[in-house]
């Protein structure tokens, strides 16, 4: 059986399967500001360990796995409702995410967390900590449907090694592997770029 | 977005380096010399006898930034590998190409083109600031080496590329002293030798690549390359061909250029030298120390890239080139870009 798919690959991977090669294929990491953000405020999510409010009990750093489905991560933060049933909570720094990045995640979590605690989860929420703004994310069928399709899209990228090419988009503004990824530079030699020129002013 | 950080370098004997809340303390001689944050590094590069603490290894190693020991008169021992270092499926690809003789021999051409197009280019520039009679010799060398960069395309072998890139030196190097204005009685350059330097320009030259050499190691290990799986350079153990590789398109960019301000500007004088008896000469701690300094200032001065068009700081140039090579070993690009300096 394969390995089960990382939430954190399946995430990158809908942003854009480039970056989720370049990170989970070619190991290449990067660190901007966004990303140093993105890490404090897991630590924070992470830091707890459960509150109970409103007799809503909240565990954070939850480890997730689903085994029909071949998932694995961790949930930042699960909020038990007084029946028991749980929810995921995403939090999330920056702007939201195109392309239902942040939205694929959560349900992934939803379908772990079915699958652990028997439950049948229709919702779940994403805290936008900037605004300190929290939206609802029905898990449809569509959105179900998509995260399967992006956990083989994942498979096949670890499977086969090789580098998709860039998404050369808005989502590039975003993204924090730009340099490693250089979208926009050519791929070949553009013109007026001749390593083997013999002209004489200096350029080349 | 990676941006240039300062590498923190030790050169005094003795001094010791730990982490104090979240950053790196210098203390010699017990007292506190220097406190930098840790997020304004990218790398610690000691020399000789300098300590660090464990915790202060550590830190950086989580935080990928490398710590390189060097022996007090510069040459590399060691270097941290931290937990992101290496990426198996570019190194298999590099070893792949490296075992193949067309593709070595394209790679080893583009990286001797980068060489000899920053020479050309240098010659040029100095000869636009040298006196009078000096101008038609430098001229007269950017020619030579210019005549070699045409026969890249024809050589057939990397021993071949070596061969034009060796010619293109000794144009280059025999023109060498023309492009200082000052001691030119002291800075003398007989020609290239590596270890024992005989004269004080290879004394300092032999530095300057050490440290240099030192960050395209560095920038291999960053983007996940083997260091010592080269293509212009022999492979032969214990040697770095891949950094110095990398190096050769910045020798006279970040190097050599180095040295003739230096000189030029009285930077480094006679008194930073240290003659020995049987003819070897060595640059004193405090010529290093000018040295190195300088070589920091210039890392931040920006340049646009050749190829990318983007404006980036001299000190991220090799890294620059170190992810293009891997881009090209993993098949994202057809052919390894140099870097071309104007
Ligand atoms: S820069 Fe653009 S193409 Fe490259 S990984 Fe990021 S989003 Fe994808």
């Amino acid at each position: 059986m394969d390995d089960p798919v990382s939430l954190s690959a399946l995430q990158h991977f809908v942003f854009c399967p480039r970056q989720c090669a370049l990170i989970h294929v070619e190991g290449v990491w990067a660190d901007n500001s966004q990303t140093a953000r993105g890490h404090q405020t897991h630590e924070r999510a992470h830091g707890g360990g459960t509150e109970v409010r409103d007799g809503v009990r909240t565990l954070r750093a939850l480890p997730l796995v689903s085994r029909q489905h071949g998932l694995a991560g961790v949930a930042d933060v699960v909020e038990l409702l007084p029946d028991g049933s749980p929810r995921p909570v995403e939090y999330k720094s920056g702007k939201a995410k195109p392309r239902l990045a942040d939205e694929v995640q959560l349900c992934a979590q939803a379908l772990c967390l079915e699958e652990m605690f028997g439950a049948d989860i229709p919702e779940g929420f994403i805290y936008h900590v900037a605004s300190r703004g929290r939206r609802e994310v029905a898990f449809t069928l569509e959105l179900r449907g998509a995260v399967l399709d992006a956990r083989d899209g994942v498979r096949a990228l670890l499977r086969g090694g090789v580098l998709p090419a860039p998404a050369a988009d808005d989502r590039c503004r975003l993204c924090s592997l730009y340099d490693e990824c250089e979208p926009f530079a050519p791929r070949d030699f553009p013109a007026g770029y001749d390593p083997f020129s013999t002209r004489m002013d200096g350029g080349s | 977005m990676r941006t240039l950080l300062n590498t923190l370098y030790v050169q005094t004997q003795g001094s010791y380096l730990r982490l104090e809340n979240d950053n790196v303390r210098v203390d010699v001689e017990g007292a506190r010399v220097a406190m930098l944050p840790l997020h304004h590094l990218d790398g610690v590069v000691v020399f000789g006898n300098v300590l660090i603490s464990p915790y202060l290894i550590q830190r950086l190693g989580r935080e990928h930034k490398p710590v390189t020991w060097l022996t007090e008169s510069g040459r590399f021992t060691a270097r941290t590998e931290t937990p992101m270092s290496g990426n198996v499926l570019l190194r298999v690809a590099q070893h792949a190409a490296s075992g193949d003789p067309a593709r070595t021999l394209a790679v080893a051409r583009y990286i001797a083109a980068g060489k000899l197009q920053n020479q050309k280019a240098a010659l040029l520039r100095s000869a636009r600031d040298a006196a009078e009679a000096d101008q038609p010799i430098l001229r007269e060398a950017a020619r030579d080496v210019n005549g070699q960069i045409g026969c890249l395309p024809l050589a057939g072998t990397v021993d071949e590329v070596r061969g034009i890139e060796g010619t293109a030196a000794r144009a280059y190097f025999g023109a060498f002293s023309h492009t200082l204005r000052v001691n030119r009685d002291f800075f003398w350059l007989g020609e290239r030798t590596r270890r024992p330097a005989r004269d004080p320009i290879n004394a300092v030259l032999n530095y300057a690549y050490t440290l240099l050499a030192g960050d395209c190691a560095g920038a291999c290990q960053q983007v996940g390359l083997d260091p010592q799986v080269g293509f212009l350079h022999a492979l032969r153990p214990g040697r770095a061909s891949l950094a110095l590789d990398l190096m050769e398109e910045l020798r006279a960019v970040i190097a050599d250029r180095a040295v003739i301000t230096l000189i030029n500007r009285s930077q480094l004088t006679p008194r930073d030298f240290i003659l020995h008896a049987g003819g070897s000469v060595t640059i004193s701690e405090d010529g290093r120390r000018t040295l190195i300094k300088h070589l920091q200032e210039r890392k931040q001065e920006t340049v646009k890239h050749s190829l990318t068009g983007r404006d980036t700081p001299l000190g991220l140039i090799a890294h620059v080139q170190a992810r293009l090579l891997a881009q090209h070993l993993r098949g994202d690009r057809p052919h390894y870009p140099p870097y071309l300096h104007r």
